[in-house]
């Protein structure tokens, strides 16, 4: 089993008919993901990649029981996706679409509190469970199923990562992108929790970076909950260009230790390993199981 | 996107809120004149920059006379002023701010800005406002209130009064603190702002609220719904390169060092810096191409970094995603060097969809490049290379 996604998950796209839509819905059929409607308002009734599109979620959702759902909108229209979504009461939603008004998200935030709707992104890469489905825009040639969970703020490097994890023989249960924006839905600790409850991983990824608190959170959440699985943290931008300072309030905000030696050192101490480098996090977790074995 | 004082005050006070009488002058004679129409004791002479903490570095004058205005206007004109936001390079003064000095019974400081964790929208106070708070704040001698507002304001009736009580004002000016933040959260919402910071936020001995200064940081992704905010843009980037980067969808940071980089991704990007550093390089730049970038804007990036003068190698740390394919950046590498104003050495490390066809067009293309299987080795391949051992 995979987290969030498995061979049941029947998948709806909002924005399928649009060029990055298309483009991305094609790529998931070709992977295997069961692909069963697509929304574009205006649309419905019509057939697309020879799959039945809807004017609206709900409509979608009655007719297919779609289970979960891509957004592939306009940043101009994707708060208006997501609430549609929320309200048609979708289990899960991946939000796919960048640079979304930060205020759009914290009424997605307020839309989010009480619903049934678990909501990943924006700005997220997706969900892969690699040989069983794909519900996103990542790269999936060098992913092998496995026992190893994968969380990330960054596409790009979930991919470079993955990669190092298949080349030392340890396949990915499931590699999930919470997305690069500030306000978002999933975050780290949701995810540790959802992979420490899953059978099929063995270990867990976390890829942090500099900017917010998440990875400290998640530092706090691993030692409360009493390390299950090992966890192999990398954490980027220590050599980040020096920022011009956001001003008093972003700058107040720091009490919080922020830097990227505070996060390795609330990791550390909550028993996590760090990758002294990006290139050494494969090396780390495969030390990580050795370790565990001896 | 930040803007300076005068336009933070200028569209406040549409949401009535008090700020000090005043104009904006761009040459010492307009000063003077400006200061000549004030009834007041002090005059405050203010540089105009998009960037705050201006006072320690000399940015605002006080005056007590109109021909004081001009001389303090004259000084600040043309200035280059460097503060601890401005980054190194400072910003130049075009215009200042003439305003009467409001006295102030109490100083207070307040702001409203996004909170990523709870996901929503946070107030937050304090007892003591004005210059040096960053300091006071690490230091913990000065105490900060803050409270939770939703889209549509304060979550529980009270809550606000509540706050205003405990940042220790009287039951008068609560009431007006309280429609203050009321009309501030209005504005927030409308202008799609990231932070508004009232700093120093004067109680008068009326017992009035005046935003002494003002901060308005607006959302560049909400520019969209401001088209009259989005034309305060261009005279805000003092950085060249960064927004010419910025409008082909790049996000870019001129550097000291002498190894160019060109990356797809903010995480990848930020691990290629730091295995820069680990290996004893320096970089040259740093470099997100983000996923709407196409080969011609791409290009334009990598021209970008063939332009600087330091750089001495490029470093090439690609992992082709399903939004963009390594062959779109080996295509973006062919043009840049085709068109640039000079070659340099290049080491590639190119993995991911269409891996094959970028190699294949690479090949083409005939450029003085290092292929590196991994990202490490790429990394160190570069810095010998702008050290001069390869």
């Amino acid at each position: 089993m995979a987290i969030l996604i498995d061979q049941n998950t029947r998948l709806l796209c909002q924005g399928m008919t649009g060029w990055a839509g298309t483009y991305h819905t094609n790529r998931m059929i070709q992977f295997g993901t069961k692909v069963v409607a697509g929304v574009t308002p205006g649309k419905g009734g019509k057939s697309h990649l020879d799959v039945p599109v809807f004017d609206s979620v709900a409509e979608a959702v009655r007719t297919t029981a779609a289970n979960a759902s891509a957004i592939f909108v306009p940043p101009d229209r994707a708060a208006g996706a997501m609430l549609e979504a929320i309200e048609a009461e979708m289990p899960l939603v991946v939000v796919v679409t960048e640079r979304i008004p930060v205020l759009d998200m914290i009424r997605v935030r307020e839309a989010l509190a009480g619903s049934r709707t678990r909501l990943l992104g924006p700005n997220s890469q997706g969900i892969l469970a690699p040989e069983v489905c794909q519900v996103g825009v990542m790269a999936t040639d060098r992913a092998k199923r496995g026992t190893i969970g994968v969380v990330s703020r960054s596409a790009s490097l979930t991919s470079e990562i993955t990669s190092q994890l298949t080349d030392v023989d340890l396949g990915q249960s499931t590699t999930v992108g919470i997305g690069g924006d500030p306000v978002h839905g999933l975050g780290f600790v949701d995810c540790l929790e959802l992979f420490f409850a899953d059978p099929q991983t063995e270990g867990i990824v976390l890829i942090g970076e500099i900017g917010g608190t998440e990875e400290q959170d998640a530092a706090r959440y691993v030692r409360e909950a009493g390390i299950r699985k090992p966890v192999v943290a990398c954490i980027v931008g220590r050599y980040a260009p020096s920022e011009r300072r956001m001003g008093h309030a972003g700058a107040l905000t720091l009490h919080a230790p922020e830097d990227v030696e505070s996060k390795i050192a609330a990791l550390r101490d909550a028993g996590v390993m760090i990758a002294p480098s990006a290139h050494l996090v494969g090396e780390t977790m495969r030390e990580a199981f050795s370790k565990r074995a001896a | 996107m930040q803007l300076q004082e005068f336009q933070a005050k200028k569209l406040l006070s549409q949401y009535a809120i008090a700020c000090p009488p005043g104009a904006v002058a761009v040459t010492p004679d307009e000063a003077e004149a400006a200061a000549a129409r004030l009834d007041a004791n002090t005059i405050f002479v203010k540089a105009q920059i998009h960037a705050g903490e201006r006072s320690a570095a000399g940015g605002v004058r006080a005056v007590q006379s109109a021909r004081d205005a001009k001389a303090a206007a004259g000084e600040l004109l043309g200035l280059k002023l460097t503060t601890s936001q401005t980054g190194p390079h400072g910003q130049t003064v075009k215009s200042v701010l003439v305003e009467a000095g409001i006295h102030a019974e109490r100083e207070l400081y307040l702001a409203i800005q996004i909170d990523s964790l709870s996901g929503s929208i946070m107030l937050t106070a304090g007892r003591g406002g004005g210059v040096d708070i960053e300091r006071r704040f690490a230091a913990r001698t000065l105490e900060l209130e803050s409270l939770l507002l939703g889209m549509k304001g304060e979550r529980h009736p009270g809550d606000i009064v509540e706050l205003s009580r405990r940042i220790g004002l009287a039951e008068g000016s609560a009431k007006k603190f309280r429609e203050l933040v009321v009309k501030l959260h209005r504005a927030f919402v409308e202008f799609d702002a990231g932070l508004i910071e009232i700093n120093p936020l004067v109680l008068t001995a009326a017992g009035d609220l005046v935003a002494v200064d003002a901060k308005l940081v607006i959302d560049d992704n909400a520019l969209y719904r401001h088209p009259d905010l989005k034309e305060l843009r261009e005279d805000e980037h003092t950085d060249r390169v960064e927004l010419q980067a910025q409008r082909h969808q790049i996000n870019f940071v001129q550097m000291d060092g002498d190894i160019g980089t060109v990356v797809n991704g903010a995480g990848l990007a930020l691990a290629t810096l730091d295995m820069i550093g680990a290996a004893g390089g320096s970089p040259a730049n740093f470099m997100d191409i983000r996923t709407t970038a196409k080969s011609l804007d791409i290009a334009q990036g990598i021209g970008l970094v063939l332009e600087n003068p330091r750089a001495k190698v490029l470093l090439v740390n690609v992992f082709g995603g399903g939004m963009q394919p390594c062959d779109t950046i080996a295509e973006a590498l062919g043009i840049a060097f085709h068109r640039g104003p000079r070659i340099l050495p290049v080491v590639l490390r190119i993995t991911g969809n269409n891996e094959d066809l970028a190699l294949l067009r690479l090949a083409n293309f005939k450029l003085p490049k290092t292929e590196c299987s991994d990202m490490w080795q790429a990394v160190t391949r570069a810095v010998a290379i702008a050290q001069g051992r390869a």
